[in-house]
């Protein structure tokens, strides 16, 4: 199960090699795949419709209790269906859609999209979790600034990367909360640990909602999903509509046994859920651009889905995740066709659009049936669904007045949306359209046909659905559910509901033109101001960071070097003022050798001080670093001792080689500025001295010294303790050393390089 | 610089300096010594070398760019902590095998003294990295 789940990301690396041989290669393999594991996955079904779960581990990084540990439950199963099953045929449509040149960049990507979900939805340990929810935020950024040349697009990207990535950052620190404080590092275990009466209860909450709200572009951080549309249009249909936006449902809805019923879970979802429902919605119905309605309905609907997990009834969850399923359908395909519309029609205009039913018969054929499953009109999944949500809002407890209508609203606008951008382009009369469109190619009506036509089959035939979406209720909220699905529940309250939202959206479709210019005023500001607080702060930091640069980045080393002395030596002196005062115990118990390599550093000191030449101070420095290199060779460290002796070697080397291309050094500093550097340098020396002699005054912690020199030969075979420290116990830090080292070397050489090319 | 007995002395003792810093290489994980300081001396002697005679001597001395030695040496350092996680162990375990040589004598081989070749590697290039272009532009 690992291998398959992370498979994506081997192909991805072969990919875009393959491209340049043979394209039509890379669209059969690329769509293989997720179609080989869409069936891999379908063998479980059996096992986890019985009500079992299926578990593999493998320990990753045993010594922080890490592990690739991989869950599949109801819930995740039917996500990884979706992920790889709508997978499927957005592949295919991918093939046909996009040019030839950006195939393979294009497919590598979505391939580790398609494992990084997988992965996201099947992992049971929380850092795991994490690093496959970041990784789709990454693929995330780099598809929708797939066309890399337009501003728009890298601006677009930018912006839902910040946005869904500082979300993810928030929920990790959520999850290490949650490990510290609870000892879980599971998502199976968090069920069984004590959640709800630990003081950091609310704080663990609202990090892990942060995470999912922002994922799922919920109220206020919902404004980078319709910029997201940037994107190539089966990027929309897949990480923007499909999968990806749903993650923070998909979390809300793991987290919902533990954290369903409280109140700051329940006012939190349910009024961002409301708020985003409404808002989104209300959005998509003024907009004229087909694609940007669909994605504005997108936001409306990741609102619902969450608004009804906020209810935490059993029937509201089992409603969430069948229209989830619902609404994958439809608004996949919708985004399918409104790519197709694109592609051939050069525009997305709904107003410039129309009579498309004659050109483009299929997929008139897919965007209706979508768009009527989006309508919630019988015998269409999308109404299954609906019908399952008025009944849940109906039971909403306290909080049923401001649900209800709110969903009745949404439905309503929905109503307008599928018919003003869904249906229109399609069946009102002959448009006015930059290119003549016609058929494209058999996937670019085939896969969004496909889509809806699976809504169709599921709305006949319900109970098909209905094993699954048991399973996953049941995951969710740990209570055996029995499905009733069908299109018929009898004269029931949610059909009236239904009624007056076909009425109404019927209605405001009629009087459209009217409720346009009525409503656009607010739309556009709803559409703006969300965003203008992130580009504010965007601004901002821009500034703070110009600011900080001018102040710190003078350019002169003589400043760098004030300022890090200084700041040093302040820290240093902080904590030295805390502690009690230091008792000397002065006793000159120095022999005589000892006398002479401190003068000869004090001598090196004066000499580099008083001369005015260049070299005779190097020579003075070189003599104060190798009488340092005595001092550590006659107290005992005689591997510190070898190595200043080399390096103040080196470094006179250096010096020399470097004074060589500086001016004579005949300039002077002022006065004011050589008593300005005596005081600092003097102030340091004394506080360094001080911090010396303080920490012989300390107790010190021999376990660890004692550690190291008992394990050195009897784990490491050596005997020299510093060396075996640096290349066996700590290795790892000894190779980051070297990579600075090896960075720094770099910047050297590409410093003088420049200079030996302006010469 | 134009020297002759800077480079008939700097002849004589470049062997000395660089078997000196194999040495130090050698024994580290015993004695004072390691990759670290090897790396230096053995960098010390490159550049005395290109000091003394010229930058491009000093190249084919070395016989493989000084950038590529940077990362050879990074690649060794990282690449001596695969067999850990390979024999199922955390990356970076340090794995060991004893060489006997004779009734009761013998030593210790082990993956850190691969790491400490990369360690040594790296240093040598970094440094020659930073000497080169300086000697060169005299």
């Amino acid at each position: 199960m690992i291998a398959v789940t992370l498979s994506g990301f081997v192909l991805a690396t072969v990919v875009p090699r393959l491209a340049s041989r043979s394209a039509t290669v890379v669209r059969f393999v690329s769509t293989a795949l997720p179609a080989a594991i869409f069936i891999y996955f379908c063998g479980f079904f059996r096992t986890v419709v019985n009500g079992e779960s299926v578990t593999r581990t493998y320990e990753w990084v045993p010594s922080l209790g890490i592990s690739l540990s991989f869950h599949l439950d109801g819930l995740s199963l039917l996500f990884v269906l979706l992920i790889s099953g709508v997978g499927t045929l957005i592949f295919a449509y991918a093939g046909a859609y996009l040019k030839e040149s950006g195939l393979g960049r294009f497919y590598a990507w979505m391939l580790v999209f398609l494992s990084a979900m997988l992965g996201l939805a099947l992992s049971d340990d929380f850092i795991l979790l994490f690093v496959f929810w970041e990784l789709t935020s990454l693929v995330s950024y780099m598809l929708i600034g797939f066309d890399a040349e337009r501003p728009a697009a890298r601006a677009a990207a930018l912006e839902a990367l910040l946005i869904t990535s500082g979300g993810g950052l928030a929920m990790l620190a959520g999850f290490l909360l949650l490990r510290t404080t609870e000892g879980v590092d599971r998502l199976s275990d968090l069920a069984a640990a004590s959640v709800g009466t630990h003081p950091l209860y609310t704080p663990i909450l609202l990090l892990l909602l942060v995470g999912a709200f922002t994922k799922s572009a919920q109220f206020p951080f919902h404004f980078w999903l319709p910029g997201a549309m940037e994107a190539p249009a089966p990027v929309s249909a897949y990480l923007h509509s499909a999968t990806m936006v749903k993650a923070g449902v998909y979390l809300l809805a793991r987290l919902s046994p533990v954290y369903s019923g409280s109140d700051v879970w329940t006012i939190a979802l349910i009024g961002a859920g409301t708020v985003t429902m409404v808002l989104g919605a209300f959005v998509a119905a003024g907009q004229k651009d087909m694609k940007l309605a669909f994605a504005h309905s997108t936001v409306g609907a990741l609102g619902m889905m969450v608004m009804l997990l906020g209810l935490g009834t059993p029937a509201a969850a089992e409603a969430a995740l069948l229209f989830l399923i619902g609404h994958a359908l439809y608004k996949g395909a919708l985004f399918l066709v409104s790519g197709a519309v694109d592609l051939q029609a050069g525009t997305r205009d709904v107003i410039r659009l129309g009579g498309l039913r004659r050109l483009m018969p299929l997929t008139a054929a897919a965007a209706t049936l979508a768009a009527l499953s989006m309508a919630g009109v019988p015998p269409l999944f999308g109404y299954v669904g609906k019908e399952l949500v008025f009944e849940a809002v109906l039971e909403g407890g306290p909080w049923r007045m401001l649900v209800s209508s709110g969903a009745v609203l949404t439905g309503t606008l929905f109503l307008l949306v599928a018919l003003n951008a869904g249906l229109s382009p399609f069946w009102s009369k002959t448009g006015d359209t930059p290119r003549s469109p016609r058929e494209g190619g058999w996937p670019l009506w085939g896969a969004p046909l496909a889509l809806a036509g699976l809504g169709l089959v599921l709305g006949v035939v319900p109970s098909l659905a209905a094993p699954l979406v048991a399973a996953a209720t049941e995951a969710t909220t740990r209570a055996p559910v029995v499905p009733e699905l069908g299109l018929w529940h009898g004269w029931t309250p949610a059909l009236g509901l239904s009624g007056l939202g076909i009425a109404g959206g019927l209605l405001l479709f009629l009087a459209r033109s009217a409720f346009l210019r009525a409503s656009s005023p607010v739309v556009r500001w709803a559409e703006l101001a969300p965003g203008r607080a992130y580009r504010a702060a965007m601004d901002g930091l821009n500034r703070l960071a110009t600011a900080q640069t001018r102040l710190l980045q003078s350019g002169y080393l003589r400043r760098y070097l004030l300022t890090v002395i200084t700041v040093t030596g302040a820290l240093a002196l902080y904590p030295m003022l805390r502690l009690p005062p230091i008792q000397f115990s002065w006793e000159p118990a120095a022999r005589v050798h000892e006398v002479v390599v401190a003068a000869l550093v004090v001598a090196g000191v004066g000499v580099a001080v008083r001369t005015s030449s260049a070299l005779t101070a190097v020579a003075g420095l070189g003599v104060t670093g190798y009488g340092v290199a005595l001092i550590y060779f006659l107290f005992g460290a005689p591997d510190l001792a070898l190595t200043q002796f080399v390096v103040e070697t080196l470094t006179v080397i250096l010096f020399v080689l470097v004074l060589y291309h500086l001016p004579p050094f005949s300039s002077f500093s002022l006065r004011a500025a050589r008593a300005r550097d005596i005081a600092i340098s003097l102030a340091v020396g004394v506080i360094i001295a001080l911090v010396a002699a303080a920490s012989m005054e300390g107790e010190l912690d021999l376990s660890v010294p004692q550690f190291y020199s008992e394990a050195s030969l009897a784990l490491a075979h050596g005997r020299n303790i510093v060396n075996v420290i640096l290349v066996d116990f700590r290795a790892l830090d000894t190779l980051g050393e070297i990579v600075v080292l090896a960075t720094a070397a770099a910047g050297v050489y590409a410093l003088l390089r420049t200079r030996a090319g302006k010469a | 610089m134009n020297s002759l007995i800077l480079r008939a002395t700097t002849r004589l003792l470049l062997p000395l300096f660089l078997l000196f810093s194999l040495i130090l290489l050698v024994r580290g994980h015993n004695s004072p010594g390691g990759g670290f300081v090897g790396g230096l001396m053995a960098a010390a002697a490159v550049s005395l070398y290109a000091l003394a005679f010229d930058v491009e001597s000093a190249r084919r001395l070395l016989r493989v760019d000084s950038r590529s030695l940077i990362a050879f040496g990074l690649l060794v350092a990282a690449g001596s902590g695969i067999p850990g996680p390979l024999t199922g162990r955390p990356f970076m375990t340090g794995l060991w095998f004893s060489v006997p040589i004779g009734p009761d004598a013998g030593f210790y081989v082990g993956t850190p003294l691969l790491f400490d070749i990369g360690v040594y590697l790296a240093v040598l290039g970094v440094i020659s990295t930073i000497v080169f272009p300086l000697v060169e532009e005299k």
